[in-house]
C-alpha cells in the first residue's frame, strides 16, 4: 500500500496556522533565507531543475514560467492563484488553513527569483474566513520582519469560475470585470497593470520551501520523473472517506479510491470518476490502474487538474450528472468569445434534451461536432475544457445515453 | 452604519479597488445599493456604465435589495449527486419563495450556487458565507431557525 508522503502538508495539524512562532520553530523561512543567499538566475535554474510543476491544473514547469519575468523590470508582482473554483475542489483552502505562512514563505522565494516586491492572493470570495486568516499572517510576518522589502496583499474574488484563469485573474484585481486577455502577451512579459507578472498556484508555491531547502535533486526524486513531487487530492463523492491527502504522483487511481477513500460507501460497485474538477473526463473503472500523474492522466484522455477525486457509485446516472455539469459551463461562461458563449447554452440545451429522453441520434452527433469545435476555437481553457465532460462520457458511458435515445 | 460614501472613499487609494470596496459595501448593506455605482464610477475614475458592469459580473455582488440571511444552495455535481435537489425544494417549501427570491419580510434570501469548497461534506449551503455541511432536508427548519 502506497503511503502519504507530506510536503505541502508538512506543518498540518502539527502547528498551530495562527502563530508564526510555531513555523518559525518548524523550521519556517529557512527556505528563504536560503533563497536569498543565492542569485536570481541560480534560484530560478533550481526550480528549473527540480522540476516542479505548476499545480493550478495545466502544469507548467514553474522554474522556466519564471525564467520568461525579465530580469531587470523595474516593477514587477507575484500573483498567488487562490480562486479555486473547480467544483469539488478544496486543497488550496485546506492547505491555507493549515499552515498560511508556508504560502507567504513560498510567494517571497518567488519575489527574490524575479526581483518582485509586491505580492498579491487572489482569494475567492467564498473563503471571507480565510481572507481573514491570511491577513493575520500577513501581519505576523510583518511583525517578524521575515518577508523583507517583499510585501503581500489580499484580494478577494466576487464569486466568478472563469477569475481563475489568470488573465481574468489579472482583470479582477486591477477591478475590471474578470474576462480573460488574448495571449500573448502573456503575463511573465505584461500582466498586472502591463508589469511582468508571475502566477501560480497556492499548491505550487507551498512546495517551494522544502525544495530550496532540501534541493532540486531531493524533489526531483519523489514521485512520478516526469511530473515529480507529491499532489493533494480532495475526495468527494461516493467514497467511505471523503478527505484530502497528500501522496506521491506514483500513487494510481485505483490506491486512492480504495487505500485512501476506503473504497465505495455502502458496499456499492464502483461505476466511474471525474478527476480534476468538472472541466475533467470521466474514467471508467477500467482505467484505474493509472497514476494520478499529469502525463499519465493525458496518456487516458483524462487530466490530473486541480487534483479533485470525484468518485460515482453503481447507482449514479451519467446523463444526469453529465447535465448538471453543462449548466455549470453554461452559468460560467464570461460571454466574451462567441463559441463559448453559444456552445456551452447549446451543449446544455442538448444535455438536457437527451436527459429528457426527448434526444435523437442526431442530436449525439451535433453535440459530439459542437463539442469538438469548442475545444478548438475557444478564447480560454474554460470553453476548451467544457466539453471533456461529455466527450468522455460518451466514450466511455455510451450506454447510458443510448437508453435514453428516442427510438426513431 | 457607515455610509455608502466613506466607506468607498476608503479604498480611493488602492489601486483597482473598486472590488474591494463594493465587498466592503456588501458586507454592511447586504447588496450595493443605487448609489453605489454613482459614487464607486467618481471614486475610481470610471463611467457608471463601467462600474455597473463591474458590479454585474460578479455573482457575489448584487444590486438588487437582498435579505438580512442570505442562504445560498450549492448546486455543483458532488452536491447534486448528495441530494442537493431535495435540499433546494425543502428551503423553498419552508421559505414560500423560489431560488433567487427574497421572503416579503425581506429576512431571507434563497439564492442557488456553484461549489463553495466544501466538498468533504455534501450537500452544503452557506448562510451569510457561513458554511452548513452534511444538510439534509430534515435539518432545515431547525437551521432557519438559527436565523434571528
Ligand atoms: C477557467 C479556468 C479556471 C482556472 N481556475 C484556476 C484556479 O482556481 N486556481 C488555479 O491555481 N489555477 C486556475 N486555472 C489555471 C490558471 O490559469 C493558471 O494556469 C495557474 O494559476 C498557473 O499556476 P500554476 O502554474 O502554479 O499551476 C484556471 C484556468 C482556467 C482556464
Ligand atoms: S472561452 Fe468562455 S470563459 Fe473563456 S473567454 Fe471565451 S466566453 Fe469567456
Ligand atoms: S460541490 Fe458543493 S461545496 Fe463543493
Amino acid at each position: 500500500m502506497i503511503e502519504e508522503k507530506r510536503i505541502v502538508l508538512r506543518n498540518a495539524d502539527l502547528i498551530d496556522p495562527e502563530k508564526i512562532e510555531d513555523y518559525l520553530l518548524a523550521g519556517g523561512y529557512q527556505g528563504l533565507e536560503k533563497a536569498r543567499s543565492m542569485s536570481s538566475p541560480d534560484l530560478i535554474a533550481e526550480i528549473k531543475k527540480s522540476n516542479l510543476r505548476g499545480r493550478g491544473g495545466a502544469a507548467f514547469n514553474c522554474g522556466l514560467k519564471w525564467s520568461f519575468a525579465p530580469a531587470d523590470a523595474p516593477v514587477s508582482y507575484v500573483v498567488c492563484n487562490f480562486d479555486e473554483g473547480e467544483p469539488g475542489t478544496y486543497k488550496d483552502r485546506i492547505i491555507v488553513q493549515k499552515d498560511p505562512q508556508s504560502l507567504l514563505e513560498g510567494m517571497a522565494i518567488c519575489g527574490h527569483a524575479v526581483n518582485s516586491k509586491q505580492g498579491y492572493i487572489y482569494c475567492r470570495g467564498e473563503y471571507p474566513y480565510v481572507v481573514d486568516l491570511l491577513n493575520r499572517a500577513i501581519d505576523q510576518a510583518r511583525g517578524k520582519g521575515v518577508l523583507g522589502d517583499f510585501d503581500i496583499e489580499v484580494r478577494m474574488g466576487g464569486g466568478a469560475y472563469v477569475c481563475g484563469e489568470e488573465t481574468a485573474l489579472i482583470e479582477s484585481i486591477e477591478g475590471h470585470r474578470g474576462e480573460p486577455r488574448i495571449k500573448p502577451p502573456f503575463p511573465g512579459v505584461a500582466g498586472l497593470w502591463a508589469q511582468p507578472t508571475v502566477v501560480n498556484n497556492v499548491e505550487t508555491f507551498t512546495n517551494l520551501p522544502s525544495i530550496v531547502l532540501n534541493g532540486a535533486e531531493w524533489f526531483a526524486a519523489i514521485g512520478a520523473p516526469n511530473y515529480p513531487g507529491t499532489k493533494v487530492l480532495t475526495l468527494t463523492g461516493d467514497v467511505t472517506n471523503r478527505v484530502s491527502i497528500e501522496v506521491p504522483t506514483t500513487a494510481t487511481l485505483r490506491e486512492v479510491i480504495y487505500d485512501f477513500g476506503g473504497g465505495i460507501k455502502e458496499g456499492k460497485k464502483f461505476k466511474a470518476v471525474q478527476v480534476g474538477g468538472t472541466s475533467g473526463g470521466f474514467i471508467p473503472e477500467s482505467l484505474l490502474d493509472t497514476p494520478i500523474d499529469f502525463d499519465s492522466m493525458r496518456g487516458i484522455g483524462a487530466t490530473l487538474g486541480t487534483g479533485a477525486v470525484f468518485v460515482m457509485d453503481e447507482t449514479r446516472d451519467i446523463v444526469d450528472i453529465t447535465t448538471r455539469i453543462a449548466k455549470f459551463f453554461e452559468h460560467e461562461s464570461c460571454g466574451k468569445c462567441n463559441p463559448c458563449r453559444e456552445g456551452t447554452f447549446r451543449a446544455y440545451e442538448i444535455m438536457k434534451k437527451i436527459n429528457q429522453g426527448q434526444a435523437s441520434v442526431q442530436d449525439i452527433e451535433n453535440l459530439t461536432i459542437l463539442s469538438q469545435v469548442m475545444e478548438k476555437a475557444c478564447l480560454c481553457g474554460l470553453g476548451q475544457a467544457a466539453p471533456s465532460p461529455i466527450l468522455t462520457t460518451l466514450k466511455h458511458f455510451y450506454p447510458e445515453y443510448q437508453a435514453r435515445l428516442q427510438l426513431n | 452604519m457607515s455610509t455608502i460614501k466613506d466607506i468607498i472613499l476608503s479604498y480611493r487609494d488602492k489601486p483597482g479597488g473598486i472590488i474591494e470596496a463594493y465587498h466592503a459595501v456588501q458586507k454592511e448593506y447586504n447588496y450595493l445599493p443605487e448609489e453605489t455605482i454613482a459614487t464607486a464610477a467618481s471614486t475610481f475614475g470610471v463611467s457608471e456604465a463601467q462600474a455597473y458592469g463591474v458590479a454585474t459580473f460578479y455573482s457575489y455582488l448584487s444590486v438588487e435589495q437582498r435579505g438580512k440571511y442570505i442562504i445560498r444552495m450549492c448546486e455543483s455535481a458532488p452536491c447534486h449527486v448528495a441530494g442537493a435537489e431535495a435540499l433546494i425544494k425543502a428551503f423553498e417549501a419552508a421559505l414560500g419563495i423560489m431560488a433567487g427570491e427574497t421572503t416579503a419580510d425581506g429576512k431571507f434570501t434563497l439564492e442557488l450556487t456553484e461549489c463553495v469548497g466544501q466538498c468533504q461534506a455534501t450537500p452544503v449551503i452557506t448562510i451569510n458565507n457561513v458554511p452548513y455541511l452534511n444538510m439534509s432536508p430534515e435539518q432545515v427548519p431547525a437551521v432557519l431557525a438559527l436565523c434571528k
